[in-house]
């Protein structure tokens, strides 16, 4: 069962698309989980045959638990219909080995004291659990992740809407609490002249049809996207102690769910798309997002979160960076507001920017300099 | 078409952006963008659906004539809807 997002401890098997004995190809999904964040179409990372499920449609099982065995074709490569960069999930949701070899390594445990004394507390053998730390060696949250998980596996009544609600609140009341924890946040504000932008995009829209008329968000998006190009240290995750840079640039933006809640899936290379294509990508995103639909991907792949309260009347968002990311961007409402040009006193549409940054990864200067970079790319939108 | 085909273009339009909406106890004179937790996005599904349903291009600048259930139909009647 992979990891989908940080605070994922267990999913359940809704449906096998494939078969023991289906070919598969990377990137082709090949089963529907149901999590706290809804229903999600997961990936398959390697190429090869299905050899065995063992987890059968209806079964609840936690993180890290071996879903199917897949049998790797002797020389086999990707085809080149499958996708050519997709980013490894944080666990996949196959092995390429026996089951047996899935658990955890034989011989003396690495496990730190405090972990081998919560393991004892909650009940939880430490041989079972797969460690995340500095050399596989086990830490505290991955017991308590653990001792989630077999929580969340145990039989369980059919959910039903708001215990899905009520499960999702909880999910996100606990990657949240876990970020005021242990991420020391930095804020930096700043608003930005939306004139340039909101001029180019009115104009742009009267040229574009219907279905590909743009959003200012989209533009947001962007300039937040290529802004990270300048200021690349804040597109990362924190993982085992230390910063792991993204190796792409994965926007993730916060959609509220129609039935409470919010999910804040990836819009992959958003710094290499273009504006209509990002647009698309967007709407589609959005429309998975609340119908049902996201792919496994999506939601372990952002490097990076937007958000933003601006339709619901906010001027200043004070967001909370979503572990295991360094950095989220918040926007609010654009506003009409006194602005100086050229020594005149007009009214601009403005929005207020906030950066919030983890300090173990980056600081103040380079902070200034990222919601700079948003700002100046934002009076030229013609060039996003 | 008729006002009432019209109107239930609109509804079936917001039915699909908002499934879970009781679209029967909807205000017709009161915006459904607050009735129905509307965002940008939504307006803009809505604004494609009524185009592939009726061929109606509604200009951006229009959107706000759109804003509620009675003032939608009058636009997309005085557009070329009925």
């Amino acid at each position: 069962m992979p990891i989908l997002t940080a605070d994922m401890s267990a999913g359940t098997i809704v449906e096998w698309r494939k078969k023991p004995g289906d070919a598969v190809k990377r990137g082709e999904i090949v089963a529907l989980v149901e999590t706290d964040k809804g229903l999600i179409d997961v990936e398959i990372f390697a190429s090869g045959v299905i050899e065995t499920i063992l987890v059968e449609p209806g079964a609840t099982v936690p993180t890290g638990t071996v879903l199917a065995v897949i049998r790797e074709e002797p020389g086999a490569a990707p085809t080149p219909a499958a996708p050519a960069a997709i980013p490894v999930p944080v666990a996949p949701p196959v092995v390429l080995a026996p089951p047996s070899e899935a658990k955890a390594a034989p011989g003396r445990l690495k496990i730190s004291p405090l972990a081998r004394k919560l393991a004892a507390e909650l009940g939880i053998d430490p041989a079972t659990v797969r460690g995340t730390g500095p050399g596989g060696a086990i830490r505290r949250e991955d017991i308590e992740q653990a001792a989630a998980g077999a929580a969340a596996a145990a039989p369980a009544a059919p959910r039903t809407a708001l215990d899905r609600q009520a499960r999702l609140r909880q999910t996100i009341g606990a990657a949240m609490a876990r970020s005021k924890r242990e991420i020391p946040h930095y804020y930096l504000a700043t608003t930005i002249d939306l004139h340039p932008a909101m001029t180019w995009l009115t104009g742009e829209n009267l040229e574009r049809p219907v279905g590909d008329r743009l959003l200012y968000g989209v533009l947001l998006i962007k300039a937040v996207a290529l802004a990270l190009r300048e200021v690349p240290e804040l597109n990362a995750v924190w993982r085992g102690g230390e910063v792991v840079p993204g190796q792409a640039i994965h926007v993730g933006v916060a959609v509220s769910l129609r039935s409470g809640g919010l999910v804040a899936p990836a819009l992959h290379d958003a710094d290499r798309q273009g504006l209509g294509d990002l647009m698309r990508s967007f709407r589609d995103l959005v429309r998975r997002a609340r119908a049902g639909g996201l792919r496994s991907s999506e939601l372990s792949d952002p490097t990076i979160t937007v958000t933003s309260l601006g339709e619901q009347g906010v001027e200043t968002v004070f967001p909370i960076i979503y572990p295991p990311q360094v950095a989220i961007v918040g926007f609010g409402k654009v506003v009409e507001r006194p602005w100086s040009v050229g020594g005149q006193i007009v009214s601009r549409p403005v929005i207020t920017a906030t950066l919030a940054a983890d300090h173990r990864v980056s600081d103040g200067h380079r902070g200034g300099r990222f919601l700079a970079a948003v700002d100046r790319l934002l009076q030229e939108p013609g060039r996003l | 078409m008729t006002r009432d085909e019209v109107r239930a273009v609109v509804l079936r339009a917001l039915g699909e952006i908002a499934p879970e909406a009781d679209l029967s106890a909807i205000k017709p004179d009161v915006g459904f963008r607050d009735q129905l937790d509307l965002d940008s996005m939504d307006v803009l599904n809505f604004i494609v659906a009524v185009h592939a349903a009726l061929g109606i291009e509604v200009p951006e600048s229009d959107y706000p004539k759109l804003a509620t259930l009675e003032s939608a139909v009058e636009y997309l009647m005085a557009r070329g809807g009925g």
